[in-house]
């Protein structure tokens, strides 16, 4: 495989791509909604209508309103984005409709979407509306766009493009100062320079390095991570294989939560389809470079999301986080230097080395640069998956694109970062988002879950939940955490229970002190970051439910 | 390697993937994801089974089985039944749903039924959000679930039994 070859398969798959598009998403909400009835059916009726050569039915990945699922878009080749026609929570019976439409009105005019009006009772989505309107797609810019179970779909969107460039042009070197200066930093939650993990790994010498993609996205509430893997498999490989170029690595390890069947099983597919093509194992693009992929599949356990832990479950020992330093970059996987990026922070590479660091530093704010996916759940009405520039207001994310509370009922705060975040209360929502201000609120970017609550919501609830979830997935290794969310989670039961004091309260505070400057590892360090964010801006509630009780 | 004495054809289908592994050592949770797919669960001589082809001494098998969440030591039942936990599915009203189907079928999370049609369990965020709350049946996830639907569908499973 050469550039020329690989420019020989888009240009063959671009020329049989069809005028009229209709794609289904087949991600996984959609999915355990019935989507793949829906577009066995849109096969079928299609074919049927003969139709064929005009209409081509295909699966994609997220469409990103997934509470409105199975979501299935018509559009025309020939036009531009947000054109097209969104079907939402589409039935394998109203398949024959939408067929029925296509027949009456693209017979005429194939070649564009704007004569379609297809009669009730499908439901149509409103692509101008902001939750559409206000993304920005880097990240997903393929998501529901191709077919993820093709390779020859990513190569036809400038896939592998990237990787081939960087083995032919540049050097290792210049690769890691064009992603130090694109500003990228990692998406896992803390925000670390990229370029600057690169170097370091770089420039540590020893017989073999690792790159590491973690996929263990254990954050409730949080799924950008599995959108992108299965939407948009191969960009997570070539994103790989950049990084592995860039630091001289020959072995790279994908770490999937074993919660995601379909993310594993289009990886496998996907690294299976890259290498038959040469862009994956030895002599990639004919050059010199080798580089494999294995995948390891998780057994649900939270704290190997840390990456000293996820490292002992990569050796298959018991996913004990052990202390830093000496960081991975410096002695990771079997005592190797080794580069852990999460899957969206591999995602962004492809785009920067083909548009070039200074596009992507053009994007965001001063100091986070680029886009960043964010996962809207909850008390909500628009549920689903959102790509904006770093910098946007909680404001225009929660009540702008998420369509605020259903049911006229308000927003009360928005959680991030999962069980390591805090609660940002609705008062502070015209702050920005991007890592230094999230921060600043004591809550964090973290991997970009954000879970909506409304008034109904008891925060000394929320606070007693995640402590509950830090409590059962501590490793147990060390005391702080072990036996200080025990306690943290007793007097927390109190509390909401109306049996506890002031004292209690006090207590409650000094303990998340302690486990939080005390514990080893980020699981510990964060898990009080929920009940301090809680405490400092609803303190009401925690002193309503203790009331008068006597010291 | 020999066969396992008790001439389980699974022992065979395990043995090729350990093989397929060559052996190595740092492969063992996937190969404890094999067998208790094979085997439905993890019990003592199957663990001592693995650690004798891996040559690992049987406490490291022993502790990275129990360490995980979705290892299992003990039989499950015939049907499965995982309420999603997660933080969106929580705020929607998971913890209805799960008194909801404990009411029910007199079992907490994490037990099975006394006459083996049903197991119990929880899960930390299935990253279905979207269509929250999410309940599991038998591996197929389902959206938008209320007690009512929950607690039918469990009986359903339950009548099967009698």
């Amino acid at each position: 495989m050469d550039l020329s070859e690989l420019l020989e398969i888009a240009e063959k798959e671009r020329q049989s791509q069809k005028a009229l598009q209709i794609r289904c998403c087949v991600a996984a909400g959609c999915l355990s909604s019935n989507a793949l009835a829906v577009k066995e059916g849109l096969e079928k009726a299609v074919t049927e209508a003969g139709l064929a050569d005009t209409v081509e039915v295909s699966g994609v990945g997220c469409l990103r309103l997934c509470c409105q699922g199975p979501l299935v878009e018509v559009a025309a080749l020939a036009e531009p984005d947000h054109s097209g026609i969104l079907y939402e929570k589409v039935t394998p019976d109203q398949v024959a409709a939408i067929a029925q439409a296509l027949t009456d009105q693209f017979a005429a005019t194939p070649t564009s979407t704007a004569a379609v009006n297809i009669p009730t009772p499908l439901q149509q989505g409103d692509l101008t509306q902001p939750f559409f309107a206000r993304q920005q797609a880097i990240v997903l810019e393929n998501s529901g766009k191709i077919d993820p179970e093709r390779i020859e779909a990513y190569i036809a969107a400038s896939g592998y493009q990237a990787i081939g460039h960087v083995l032919r042009e540049v050097s290792p070197i210049d690769v890691i100062n064009t992603i130090t200066r694109s500003g990228l930093r990692g998406r896992g939650g803390a925000g670390y320079p990229t370029g600057l993990k690169w170097a370091t790994v770089a420039k540590a010498t020893a017989e073999r390095k690792f790159v590491v993609c973690n996929a263990d996205e254990g954050d409730p509430g949080a799924f950008m991570d599995r959108s992108v893997l299965e939407s948009d498999p191969h960009r997570v490989l070539e994103g790989m294989a950049i990084a592995a170029y860039a630091i001289g690595s020959t072995q790279g390890y994908i770490y999937v939560r074993a919660e995601y069947p379909l993310a594993i099983s289009r990886l496998q597919l996907a690294i299976r389809q890259a290498q038959r093509l040469g862009l994956l194992g030895s002599q990639i693009f004919d050059s010199p470079f080798d580089f494999r992929i294995d995948i390891r599949i998780g057994a649900g356990a939270y704290v190997c999301g840390e990456e000293t832990a996820l490292m002992a479950s990569i050796e298959g020992k018991r996913g004990v986080p052990s202390p830093r330093p000496p960081y991975p970059a410096e002695r990771g996987l079997w005592g190797l230097p080794t580069l852990i990026n999460n899957v969206e922070t591999f995602a962004n590479l492809a785009p920067i080395i083909r548009h070039g660091a200074d596009w992507f530093a053009s994007i965001g704010t001063e100091k986070s640069k680029g886009t960043k996916v964010f996962a809207l759940a909850g008390k909500i009405q628009n549920t689903g998956l959102i790509e904006v520039p770093m910098g946007t207001s909680l404001r225009q994310i929660v009540e702008e694109m998420g369509g605020g509370v259903p049911d006229g009922g308000s927003v009360k705060a928005v959680q991030t970062g999962g069980p390591s975040g805090g609660c940002i209360p609705a008062s502070a929502f015209d702050t920005p988002v991007d890592y230094e201000s999230l921060a600043q609120l004591g809550s964090i970017m973290g991997s970009g879950g954000m879970i909506v609550m409304d008034q109904t919501t008891s925060m000394v609830d929320v606070a007693h939940y995640f402590m509950e979830f830090c409590r059962d997935e501590s490793c147990g290794k060390c005391i702080p955490c072990r036996v200080g969310t025990v306690q943290l989670h007793q007097l927390l039961t109190k509390i909401r229970d109306g049996q506890a004091t002031s004292a209690d309260l006090e207590l409650l505070e000094e303990l998340c002190d302690m486990v939080k400057h005390t514990s080893l590892c980020g699981l510990g360090q964060s898990a009080p970051n929920p009940v301090l964010s809680t405490l400092h801006y609803f303190r009401n509630e925690y002193e309503a439910l203790i009331g008068g009780n006597a010291t | 390697m020999p066969e396992h004495p008790s001439g389980d054809k699974r022992f065979k289908m395990l043995d090729a993937t350990i093989k397929r592994h060559q052996y190595q050592q740092d492969a063992l949770i996937e190969i404890l994801h094999k067998a208790q797919e094979l085997f439905g669960y993890l019990e003592t001589d199957l663990l001592l089974y693995i650690a004798h082809s891996l040559k690992l001494p049987p406490s490291r098998v022993y502790g990275v089985a129990t360490f995980y969440h979705l290892f299992s030591l003990a039989p499950k039942g015939l049907h499965r039944c995982v309420v999603c936990t997660g933080t969106a599915c929580y705020v929607k009203g998971a913890a209805a749903l799960l008194a909801a189907v404990e009411q029910s079928t007199h079992i907490h999370s994490g037990e099975t039924t006394s006459d083996n049609q049903l197991s119990l369990s929880t899960a930390r965020c299935l990253g279905a959000c979207g269509i929250a709350p999410a309940v599991v049946f038998d591996g197929t996830v389902c959206g938008h679930q209320t007690p009512e639907l929950v607690c039918d569908r469990v009986k359903e499973y339950l009548g099967k039994g009698e």
